[in-house]
């Protein structure tokens, strides 16, 4: 299994989610934001951070990298993508996921253990969970907030395509507690919070972010 | 060469904090009778004379707004 981890200018988790996809067995292929290029990936990362300072809105300027034309093409056709944190905002400026991040409710960046609900075990990337299991993992954002009109929000819960909700107090504004979402068909998924930090206990809060990454070993095996 | 604002503003359903913060500071600092605060956007574009509307529009609606958060308005003034 081969897994792209895009680099933009300004990304800072790459690293961490090479090593990620590492612990998965997988090889982790750096895609650099200028090149036309998936290097022949089976999945794509997108990884958290701030590309291009966040200048204008988060992921908006990332959104039109030239990497992120092949990345939009290849999702449409079925190819698995995720988008953590700053990656999360790249999608949903790209269109690959509905709605829009924005600025924290209470405007404070969160930095802290987050314990999340898996609402939807069948996307390509979280088969590896028991449906309604509770992860923890870290949540560092500042603008993290879902937001999305009142019919797309219905479609994603009518469709069952929230596949993250924050468990106790919603930390950041999303509506419905949403922390992580998935496409139609379900090869792309978006989420606030970062797995990848959470793949060994000496490391991080836990392993529980693990299951991802070994996730999407079973569906490109499958494949 | 002609100057152009755009001016982009959150959408009024979605929450503003900023804008909430700025007018929760203002009685705070002795002005009164300031009721509500939304922040927003504002652009100088300086551009060429053969652009169009429909090309600002697009630029304004694909990239210096994000429609699903934000309203915006494009509008030629004197430079």
């Amino acid at each position: 299994m081969r897994v792209g981890v895009i680099t933009f200018p300004g990304t800072l988790d790459d690293v961490d989610a090479q090593r990620a996809v590492r612990y998965a067995d997988g090889e982790a292929v750096p895609l650099w934001h200028g090149d036309h290029d998936l290097k022949g990936v089976d999945a794509v990362v997108v990884p958290g951070g701030f590309s291009y300072g966040d200048y204008l809105r988060c992921g908006a300027i990332a959104r039109f990298a030239p990497v992120m034309q092949e990345v939009i093409e290849a999702a449409n056709k079925g190819m698995p993508v995720l988008g953590i944190c700053n990656g999360f905002q790249i999608l949903a400026e790209a269109h690959l996921l509905p709605g829009a991040l924005v600025r924290n409710h209470k405007l404070h960046f969160v930095c802290r253990d987050q314990w999340l609900k898996v609402e939807n075990n069948s996307t390509a990337w979280t088969t590896r969970y028991d449906q309604g299991a509770e992860i923890l993992v870290p949540l560092k954002s500042g603008e993290g907030g879902y937001q999305a009109d009142a019919q797309t929000l219905e479609t994603l819960e009518g469709e069952g395509r929230v596949v993250f909700r924050y468990v106790g107090e919603n930390p950041n504004g999303s509506r419905n507690n949403i922390a992580g979402i998935t496409n139609a068909k379900g090869n792309v998924v978006g989420l606030m919070p970062h797995p990848e930090h959470a793949i060994d206990a000496l490391t991080g809060p836990t392993d529980d972010g693990l299951g991802m990454f070994l996730s999407l070993l079973d569906s490109v095996v499958k494949a | 060469m002609a100057r152009v604002v755009v001016d982009v503003m959150p959408k009024p359903e979605i929450l503003d904090p900023q804008g909430q913060a700025v007018a929760n500071a203002l009685p705070r600092l002795g002005f009164d009778g300031i009721t509500a605060v939304r922040q927003g956007k504002h652009f100088e574009l300086e551009v060429a004379d053969d652009v169009d509307d429909a090309t600002l529009a697009k630029i304004a609606e694909t990239f210096l707004a994000n429609p699903v958060i934000e309203d915006w308005t494009v509008r030629r003034v004197e430079a």
